[in-house]
C-alpha cells in the first residue's frame, strides 16, 4: 500500500504525543525545551501534509511552516538565554527550583 | 512493495524511534543527539513529500541551529557524565496514560474522517513560486506576516541580549 495522507498524519500525531509525554515526565528545562521542539515539528509535518494532499493549488501550509520554524528559532534562543541566566543564579535548571522566577 | 514506500517507512521509524529515545534517555547529551536524528528524519519526510525547500530550511535551522544551541546550553549547565534523576513511577505512568489516551482519541477521529481534497491544478513548491507569493501584496501574499516575523526576530535578538547582560554588582 502506498503511503498517503493518513500515514503521515499518524506519524505526526505519534510525534506530538511523544513530545507531550516528554514534557510531562522531564523536570529539566533543557529537556523540556527538546520536547517542545518535537511538538512543533509534528505540527509542521501536519501543515506540509495537508498542503500537499488537500490544498496543492496554494502554498499556504508551506508558509505556515516557514513562520513556525522562524518563531521556534526565536523561542529557543530566548528560552536558552533564560535557562543559562537561571543556572547562573541558582546553579540548577530544574523546574522545581525555578518557581521564584514569577514576580 | 516499491522503493519509495520502503523509504517512507524507514524515515517514519527513524523519526519516531529516535524521538521516543530522546524523551526517555536519562543521559541528557544522548537525548540531544537522538533529537537531532529525529529532526533529520522529519527533514527526510519533507524530501519524500518533494518539498525540498522546507527540507533544506529544516536542516539548516533545526539541525544546524537549534540543536547546536541546545548542545551548547547542555555543556554550560550540566556536569558531564551525570545522569538525570529517575522520575517517580506514578508521574511516568500518568504521563504515558495521558499521552496514550490522547493518541487513541486523535487516531480514532482521524480514521473515521474522510478528507476531501481540492481538484484544482497543483502548483509546484519551487523557490520561485515561494518567493513570489511570500513577498506578494495581492490576495494570498504573505508580505505582512513576513514583516511581522522579522520584527519578532529583532525583538528576540534584543531580548536575548537584555536577558544575558550581567548586572553590575552594587557599588556601595
Amino acid at each position: 500500500m502506498h503511503p498517503g495522507l493518513n500515514e503521515i498524519l499518524f506519524i505526526s500525531t505519534a510525534l506530538f504525543f511523544i513530545g507531550v509525554y516528554g514534557f510531562f515526565t522531564r523536570r529539566n528545562l533543557v529537556t523540556m525545551l527538546m520536547s517542545i521542539e518535537l511538538i512543533l515539528n509534528s505540527v509542521n509535518l501536519n501543515f506540509i501534509a495537508f498542503n500537499k494532499y488537500l490544498w496543492p493549488h496554494r502554498l499556504d501550509g508551506l508558509f505556515f511552516t516557514i513562520f513556525v520554524i522562524a518563531i521556534a528559532a526565536a523561542e529557543a534562543a530566548v528560552a536558552i538565554a533564560i535557562i543559562i541566566n537561571l543556572y547562573r543564579s541558582h546553579q540548577s535548571i530544574d523546574v522545581e527550583n525555578a518557581e521564584e522566577m514569577k514576580y | 512493495m516499491e522503493g519509495s514506500t520502503i523509504i517512507f517507512y524507514l524515515l517514519a521509524l527513524l523519526t519516531l524511534g529516535s524521538g521516543l529515545l530522546a524523551v526517555t534517555s536519562r543521559q541528557i547529551f544522548r537525548s540531544a543527539i537522538y533529537l537531532l536524528f529525529s529532526l533529520i528524519g522529519v527533514a527526510g519526510l519533507y524530501f519524500w513529500l518533494q518539498y525540498e525547500f522546507i527540507a533544506a530550511v529544516q536542516i539548516v535551522v533545526y539541525v544546524g541551529g537549534i540543536v547546536v544551541l541546545i548542545i551548547f546550553s547542555i555543556f554550560l549547565t550540566q556536569q558531564t557524565g551525570e545522569k538525570l534523576p529517575q522520575q517517580k513511577l506514578g508521574r511516568q505512568l500518568f504521563a504515558a496514560l495521558a499521552a496514550f489516551c490522547g493518541l487513541a482519541l486523535i487516531l480514532l477521529q482521524l480514521y473515521q474522517y474522510k478528507f476531501i481534497g481540492t481538484t484544482e491544478a497543483a502548483i509546484a513548491p519551487t523557490v520561485a513560486n515561494i518567493g513570489n507569493q511570500m513577498l506578494g501584496t495581492d490576495v494570498g501574499g504573505y508580505a505582512l506576516p513576513f514583516e511581522v516575523v522579522s520584527i519578532l526576530l529583532l525583538a528576540a535578538l534584543i531580548g536575548c541580549i537584555v536577558i544575558a547582560l550581567r548586572t553590575k554588582p552594587e557599588t556601595n
